[in-house]
This record gives structure tokens, sequence and C-alpha cells, in this order.
């Protein structure tokens, strides 16, 4: 699958993240967290689970969590994936 | 030596003395009066007719009460994120080249972060104080002071005056109005915080007093919450706080629904906690699910006809409108929580000021929250054996206060213990706690959206509130749920070494502050 266009979704809330994601080279993660640094690495593996389901190797993705749980996380993912995917007309 | 929570206590600390382990609650307490203590004789002061307090500067006022270096300085906290005293006063002791001082504030804020600079400089040596926020927090627990601070309850700062074990040689006394003999009070001016209590302590107490006002008023300034007697010296500055930074944050209610879940269940867990009725005594803090807590009691007692006989601690404006409601007779206030505490204060006889040594000291023949039936207060942690955490933040810095929390989970009947079972991804009950501030023993009840614990110790409790409809869960059970959900998230990596002491209530330590490892 190809992003084609920069898309965003969540929100900067407690518990919750906000993904921002946009066409590039190669793949590109950036986590960072205002509640807890600890998590940032099973955030980033989290996100390259996801994106080899998908077959996207052309992806920067930057995150800002305040403390979602893992299927929070999941959700976010997916909607800003799909939302990324899609041509204007076709959303 | 290890104290009674199995935590490893060195009997010495250069710099800080010989350190009493932990026994239990109410063990050093029972047998204190065999210790035959005496509470500190307190320098003589004297003052002829016609003496001028009044000085015109704070450099003056400093040479004149004699401080040195070395000593011992305290300040008080009632002005919170607005207080801007302590540092202005930080900052002429620098200039005037003081070195190794040791801090005595009843609490420091985020408004005190930047006093690390001070640690770092060396003009400050030592820290005793309820919390730490900031910059200073993550100092601490970086492991920077050479000797660790030590953390006090409100009632055992006023323990450790009254018996001497801190000698304050100089309070500084932020004072919302004065007049040229001293008389003070903290409803009037431009920087009314409301109640006075912690520094009633200092100022009856410490060697030399010196109150700093920005409202001095023709004599005599009353309501007298300190009395001139009390008083050296006054100094007048521009101002010493910002009154609308006493709120840490809004008095309304939350809508969070966690938090009104939690609420409505502990109401109902005091409701047939069997300390519910006419006559009974409240206390909460201010935090969110605390707070609701109070309200969805109130609309019982409002509908059962219960009438309290007091609210005590700090008191915020949600309290007051309790009291207007009937459901509270009096309330005793020790720090008003925000600006609008200040006119009930000042022209509402039920609302009484009332001293730290009054409200919460372990070593006098009676502080008001032996009497005091319930309490529900917040937690960062609370592990099985319903030990809470209210200092050590999940990074492992300490980031908050021991404040009233020791002191009144001794002191009440019930004791409620409010909080998500997880916040953020990080678990709050927990196996064990960063750091003890309240031991187990004198929790009852932890209150959790996903169900309510009970200690085991109170059989009364277990019976009274079972078959009522209440989602009654074993800790351990509780925990294990709260960790399939967090999935066991990393938590913070300590060393060895000790960077604060938790004093208890009695002056026995009860935990330690250690120092954070520290990866990214």
């Amino acid at each position: 699958m190809k992003i084609i266009k920069k898309a965003q979704c969540g929100s900067l809330e407690s518990s919750d993240l906000m993904i921002y994601i946009e066409p590039s080279d190669g793949v590109k993660i950036e986590v960072e967290s205002s509640i807890s640094q600890l998590h940032n690495k099973e955030i980033e593996y989290l996100v390259i689970e996801e994106l080899k389901a998908r077959n996207i190797d052309k992806v920067y993705i930057k995150i800002h969590d305040s403390g979602a749980m893992n299927l929070t996380i999941k959700a976010r993912l997916k909607t800003v994936l799909n939302r990324g995917i899609k041509n204007e007309d076709q959303a | 030596m290890k104290n009674k929570l199995g935590i490893d206590i060195p009997k010495f600390v250069e710099g800080l003395g010989n350190l009493k382990p932990y026994k239990g609650p109410f063990n050093r307490i029972r047998k204190v009066s065999k210790e035959e203590i005496t509470q500190v004789p307190t320098k003589i002061r004297s003052s002829l007719p016609g003496r001028k307090k009044l000085i015109n500067s704070l450099e003056k006022v400093i040479e004149l009460s004699g401080l040195k270096n070395g000593d011992t300085i305290s300040f008080h906290h009632h002005l919170r994120n607005g207080d801007h005293l302590l540092m202005k006063v930080m900052k002429t002791l620098d200039k005037m080249g003081f070195k190794d001082l040791t801090i005595f504030s009843s609490s420091l804020t985020s408004a005190h972060q930047n006093l690390y600079e001070y640690v770092e400089n060396g003009v400050i040596k030592r820290i005793f104080t309820s919390g730490l926020r900031g910059e200073l927090g993550k100092f601490v627990s970086r492991g920077k002071m050479d000797i660790p601070v030590i953390i006090r309850s409100h009632g055992g700062r006023a323990r450790a005056i009254k018996t001497g074990e801190v000698k304050i040689d100089v309070a500084f006394i932020g004072a919302p109005s004065s007049d040229k003999e001293g008389n003070l009070n903290g409803v009037r001016g431009p920087s009314a915080c409301g109640s006075l209590g912690y520094a009633m302590v200092d100022a009856k107490y410490a060697n030399c007093t010196i109150a700093i006002t920005d409202h001095l008023v023709e004599y005599p300034n009353t309501p007298i919450s300190i009395p001139q007697y009390e008083i050296d010296y006054i100094v007048k500055i521009d101002r010493i706080g910002d009154p609308d930074k006493i709120g840490s944050g809004s008095t309304r209610l939350t809508k969070n629904p966690v938090d009104l879940v939690i609420a409505e269940n502990a109401a109902k867990a005091i409701l047939y906690s069997g300390y519910f009725g006419q006559g009974m005594s409240f206390q909460t803090g201010a935090g969110g699910a605390s707070l609701a807590t109070a309200k969805y009691l109130a609309d019982i007692m409002e509908k059962k006809q219960v009438v309290g006989s007091y609210a005590i601690g700090g008191i915020s404006s949600y309290m007051i409108d309790l009291y207007k409601r009937g459901l509270f007779k009096k309330m005793f206030d020790v720090q008003s929580f925000d600006k609008g505490v200040v006119s009930s204060l000042l022209n509402n006889d039920d609302h009484i000021e009332i001293s730290a040594d009054f409200y919460a000291n372990p070593f006098n023949s009676g502080a008001i929250i032996n009497d005091l039936d319930i309490v529900v207060l917040a937690a960062y942690e609370i592990d099985t054996d319903f030990n809470v955490n209210v200092l050590v933040d999940s990074h492992g810095y300490a980031q908050g206060a021991s404040g009233g929390h020791s002191d009144t989970s001794a002191g009440a009947k019930l004791t409620v213990i409010v909080a998500p079972s997880f916040r953020a991804r990080i678990p709050t009950v927990v196996d064990k706690v960063n750091t003890i501030i309240t031991p187990g023993e004198t929790v009852d009840i932890l209150v959790t959206e996903r169900g309510i614990a009970i200690n085991p110790r109170r059989k009364d409790l277990i019976e009274n509130l079972k078959s009522k409809g209440l989602p009654i869960r074993d800790i351990h059970d509780l925990r294990k749920k709260v960790e399939l959900i967090t999935n066991n998230p990393k938590m913070a990596e300590y060393s060895d070494k000790v960077c604060g002491f938790i004093e208890y209530r009695d002056g026995t330590i009860l935990d330690t502050i250690k120092q954070v490892v520290e990866k990214y």
C-alpha cells in the first residue's frame, strides 16, 4: 500500500496519542511522549508491525503520545493509515 | 537497620544526625511520654517601649535578625504557586553572601523550583519540606544534594518545631496584611491567601521572626492570626505573591467520567461504612475525584437529612458551598485552597483558622484530626499492603507532597483513597510503591473505577460493605486486572544512593527517596 498524502489522527488528551503521517522515501518513525519515554520502544514496535502487515515502506510517521494504551495506539494507527492511502474523492 | 516496613534505614546520616526507624503508626506516640522530651525552650525576646519594628529594606532586616551562615530559615507556602516571597528572600540572601543555609518551608511548589540554583552555588545546604516539584524535585531525585532532603507531613513539621528537632533561627513570614507592630492576618490586602496556619507555628518557636508584607495597615490590624508579640521585625515590599495562583486548578467539579464513577462508588462506600451519620466530621483533598466524592456525599447527606459536625483541612470554595447548604456546621482551615475562601474566613465565625499544630501534630494533647471521622484522599500509587505514595511520580522523580496525607490517615476513623486504577498506561495499584508516604496500616478503603478494595485489617468494614451492590475486590485481584490492561510497563530504575528521607509524623523514618537512573 502507498501513502499518498498527509494525514493525522488522535488528540493530545491524556491516555491518547496524536499521529501524523506523510509520504516519504523510506520508513521514518519519530515518537515523543509527554507522559513516559519508557514506552517509546513499544510504540515503535507496534508501528513497525502495522506497517509490515500492510506492506507500507515509504512513510514518515510522527507520534506524540500521552500515555495511550496499546489498543488505542493500534486503532489510531489503522485510522491514520487509512486516511493517508485514500484520495480525496474516495474519502 | 530495617524499619517495620522492611526498608533499610541508616542509623546515622552526616548532616542529619541519628535516625529512628518507623515501628508502626502509633508506636512512638504511645510511648513518647516516657522519652521525657520537652517542648523546646524558645529564646526570650524582649522589646522596649517605643521600639520601632518597621524596617525599610529586606537587607537591613536580615542584618538585624542576626542570621549566620549555616542557620535554618523557615517559610510557609500558603500562596502556593503564586508565592513570590521565598525566591525574593533567597535572592537577597545570595547577594548578601550567605552560605550553607537550611531551608525549612512548610512546602515547596513549582514557584520554588529554581531553588536548586542556590544549592548549586552553596547558599543552601539542606532542604526540609513537605513537597518538591518541577526542576527542584528532579534535582533532588538525581542525587544532587550532598545531604538528603527530609520530607515531613504538616503535623510532623509542627512536631519537629515544638520538640526542637528543627530549630528555626529566622522565620520569614509572608503577611498579606500587617500593622506597624506585626499583628498579621491572611484575609486582607492584595495578596490575601486566607489561613496562615503553617506560619503560626513558626512565629511561636523561631528565634527571630520577620513579617514581610505588601499591605501595611493602620494599627491595630484585625483579625489577629499571628500576634505582634511573636513578630520581631516588619518589612514592606511591593508584592509577596499572586493569590490567583493559589488554586492549582479549577474549583469546579470534574467532568471526567472515570473520576465520577470513582466518586459515586466512594460516596456509597462511605454511606454504608458505619461512619456516615449525624455529626460526622469530614476532610477531602482538592483533587478531581476527591472533590467529586464530596459532591456525591453531599447529595446523599441532603437526601437523608444528615448534618455533619465540621469539615477540616485545606478548605476550598467547594467546601464553603457545602457549609452554605447547611451540610456542615463548622470549617477548620489550616490552608485555604483558593482565593474564594478568603472572604468566608474573614466574615464567617463558623470558619475557623487553625495552626498546623492544632490540625495534626501527634505530640500535643489532641490535634483535630484525632477526632476526624472520614477522610478522602488521592494517591499516585497504592500497593497491595495499602501503602500510599503521593510524592514520587512514575519517572521516579519527587514531584508531589506529603501534606496532611499521613496525618489524616492516622487520625481518621475511615480513610478512603480515591484513584483511577491506572493513569495514562501507568498502573496506580502496584506490587510495591516507589516511596511510602502513608503506611497501609492507616488506610482503609481503596476506590477505583474497576472496583473497591478493603484493607483486610478492617473486618468491620468488610462486614458493613458486603451485599450492598458495591464492586468489592481483593486488592491483589485488582492489581492483576490492572496489570493485564497496562501490560507491565517499564518503571523507573533507581541506584542505591539515598536522596531523601520520608519522615513519618512521629519523627521516625518511613522510607527513602532513591536516586533515579536516567537512561535517555
